[in-house]
């Protein structure tokens, strides 16, 4: 990188079913309240980058096209990314290389789903290769990958349950989230009906409605803006391709490379006691003790150990999804933003009921495809050295 | 700016409707031939990028298949966008402007007949609420777009049946006794939708001068969006397409009045008066590749007047060239790049 970048707004929707809005003004909410915590106009933005799931989620094809005024991007170069459910995670770093490159004084990144107005299910249901089987759902793919990870490392079957939980509750501080739910219990998870063995529903994301912005900038205009930055300390993305039998899919080793480069970048050597929250890609509950494993938060095998000792709860010691994450409110195409938005506002003191005190350095964590794609960053209060 | 360079270009032919292949199959030989003609491997490139749409696929998540063609392993670097692959190519030269490697790999894959019906999917581009509910067929915008450069003047049917007949067999009054399909359009002033696959390989400084005698160095790239509604939109000028191009000049040194030859992502004839107007071809040869006129697979067309523009300059016959792309209907988005072969 040529000199330190940082974020310096971060707005979003409330995610829900939004029936009453379009999506052009869905997109527009968290635009305006990423330019006014940035405290900028429009004039102020040189390029935009859109991160957007499969188009076939709502039926816009090209949305950029349509959104173009939405984002305030007329007479701006504008780029709309897809790298499966990581595409927040990706457009962000793009946006960031593009302030790195010379490209762009200040970018804002936009990232939305409105699901909504489409059928989801139906959407993610595909003919799997040389079978005439049909996977139904995102779910129907992980399911076994969560049952491998539990044999593998013998963990009990109530850490999902406590995952959902911990979520269900941290969402319940965070005003945007889908899902609330202070009063959730282990016990209603554990009844909730199974959906795909070992996922029950109350385990499972939801489908939402949702949009988030974020402004990227470098140093010098960083150093201007009104509010704290959150700097880029390190920042990585890797792909593996899906469909090749020498793959971990349970550990996918394009997730431990990504982290390990934005480690490094970072100049991180013991990411579990040198990072004081995570805000990971987790849409099924034990992908929490799996992703804390593959991004090198957690040991092989003892992931679900540190769930099982309330580390991850928002009063332990590592903190993930204080926002609630992927369990509260799932809008696709915004999500990965959201979980790379989150930890700036972690760092920047700027996360309101669910900030996690004293949390200096954060990692956002994006995931998608057949935990293919990994988009991965570190961000902090003080700016790199 | 660090120097980069297209030090290598491959296509697919582009056939009227390829049913037999998917994404890896159609893309993998085009993949190999690339890296071949300047004798690299898979795990010689530093950045993947890539350009197709799902709605011209017909599924969800489709480009992932792709991946098996490009040999994700061990994990790469890599992007997407859900764009022409013109869009890839400004990611990967933004991606090799931070130093962070020293070559990118490019490739777009654009197939218009596996749809059903066109009509059906393109105004999926469109306003859901406002502009899609009207169902405007393919062509209907264009011919729209058409009709508002021949009401002022700017072109007429028989200039656009001049622009088709340079390039076919038939006279211009044989073409102009033909029906519409977008009035003042006619079949033939469509550019006819085809299967392709393209592959570019981009290369930094030093690197690109070895790995070719005559790299096509990237001397100014930029892209531009305009308003999404028609209405709205003076139809009979390129805003952006002016635009990018005075950005694009920025950065070259030169402009577009400099070229030798461009290659314009024209999909349809009325575009080109359009587009040498808004970008100031002077005397510039416009599509020697014959253009989209001559064949548009969808997501790959852009990325093929780039790698088009930049053949010329590698084989020697143009010392400077420009290549447009273009996104959406009626020219609402479009990229300019500005090659040439000395590096600055």
């Amino acid at each position: 990188m040529s000199g330190p970048l940082a974020v310096i707004g971060v707005g979003q929707s409330v995610q829900a079913k939004r029936r009453e809005v379009t999506i052009g003004a869905l997109v527009r909410e968290a635009v305006d309240e990423a330019l006014a915590d940035a405290g900028l106009g429009f004039a102020d933005i040189d390029a935009v980058v859109l991160s957007k799931t499969p188009d076939l989620f709502d039926g816009v094809m090209n949305p950029e096209l349509y959104l173009a005024d939405a984002m305030g991007a007329v007479g701006l170069p504008v780029t709309r990314v897809f790298t499966g459910g990581s595409v927040g995670g990706h457009a962000a770093i793009f946006g960031a290389h593009l302030v790195a490159a010379g490209l762009a004084r200040r970018v804002l990144v936009v990232a939305y789903s409105k699901e909504s107005e489409g059928n989801f299910t139906w959407a993610l249901s595909r003919g799997l290769p040389f079978s005439s089987h049909l996977g139904a759902g995102a779910g129907g793919h992980f399911a076994p990958v969560i049952r491998e990870y539990i044999r593998r490392s013998r963990a009990p079957e109530h850490i999902g349950w406590k995952v959902a939980v911990n979520h269900r509750h941290n969402a319940a501080r965070n005003p945007y989230a889908h899902i609330r739910r202070a009063d959730l219990t282990i016990d209603e998870v554990r009844q909730s009906p199974m959906l795909w063995d070992p996922i029950r529903y109350l385990e499972s994301c939801p489908s939402s409605d949702g949009s988030c912005a974020i402004v990227v900038t470098g140093a010098e205009l960083a150093r201007r803006s009104p509010r704290p930055p959150a700097w880029i300390h390190g920042m990585a993305w890797r792909t593996e391709t899906g469909h090749f039998a020498g793959r971990d899919e349970v550990n996918p080793r394009a997730g431990r490379d990504c982290a390990a480069d934005a480690y490094r970048q970072a100049g991180i050597t013991d990411p579990a006691r040198e990072i004081d929250v995570a805000e990971l890609y987790i849409p099924y509950s034990w992908y929490e003790p799996m992703w804390l494993e593959n991004t090198g938060l957690a040991g092989e095998h003892d992931g679900w150990r540190l769930v099982d000792a309330d580390r991850t709860a928002f009063g332990g010691d590592l903190p993930v999804n204080p926002s609630g994450g992927v369990l509260s409110g799932n809008p696709t195409g915004a999500t990965g933003l959201l979980r790379f938005a989150e930890a700036a506002l972690q760092v920047r003191g700027l996360a309101g009921e669910h900030q996690v005190p004293g949390a200096r350095r954060a990692v956002g964590h994006a995931m998608g495809g057949a935990s293919q794609f990994h988009a991965l960053w570190v961000v902090g209060s003080e700016a790199p050295a | 700016m660090r120097e980069v360079a297209v030090v290598s270009f491959a296509q697919s032919p582009c056939v009227p409707a390829d049913r037999e292949h998917d994404m890896a199959e159609i893309v993998l030989p085009v993949i190999r031939q690339a890296l071949d003609a300047c004798g690299l491997t898979r795990d010689d490139i530093d950045f993947f990028a890539s350009g197709s749409h799902d709605f011209y696929e017909g599924r969800t998540f489709s480009y992932i298949e792709s991946l098996d063609a490009v040999g994700a392993w061990p994990p790469i670097s890599e992007s997407h966008v859900e764009m022409d692959a013109a869009w890839a190519f400004a990611e990967a030269w933004a991606w090799l402007q931070l130093g962070e490697g020293k070559t990118a790999l490019v490739y777009g894959i654009g197939r218009s007949s596996l749809a059903a019906d066109l009509d059906q999917i393109l105004p999926a581009q469109l306003d859901p609420y406002l502009l899609a509910p009207l169902r405007p067929h393919r062509d209907a915008l264009a011919g729209l777009q058409a009709a508002a450069l021949v009401d002022a003047g700017l072109t007429s049917e028989r200039q656009l049946a001049e622009i088709v007949s340079r390039r076919r067999t038939v006279s211009t009054d044989e073409l102009l006794a033909a029906p519409y399909v977008a009035s003042p359009l006619r079949a033939h002033d469509v550019a006819p939708p085809g299967d392709a696959a393209a592959v570019i390989v981009l290369a930094a400084g030093d690197t690109a001068r070895r790995l070719t005698d005559r790299p096509a160095w990237v001397r100014g790239l930029d892209h531009r969006i305009e308003t999404h509604y028609p209405g709205v939109r003076d139809l009979t000028r390129s805003a952006s397409t002016s635009m990018a191009a005075a950005r694009a000049a920025e950065l070259a040194g030169f402009s577009a009045a400099d070229v030798d030859v461009a290659e314009l992502h024209t999909e349809y004839s009325y575009q080109e008066p359009l587009l040498v107007a808004a970008l100031g071809l002077k005397n510039a040869r416009v599509n020697p590749s014959g253009g989209p006129l001559a064949g548009r697979p969808a997501t790959a067309t852009g990325l093929i007047r780039i790698g088009e523009a930049a053949r010329r300059i590698m084989d020697g016959t143009a010392e400077r060239a420009l290549a447009h792309a273009t996104n959406g209907p009626a020219l609402q988005h479009n990229l300019v790049c500005l090659l040439a072969g000395e590096p600055r």
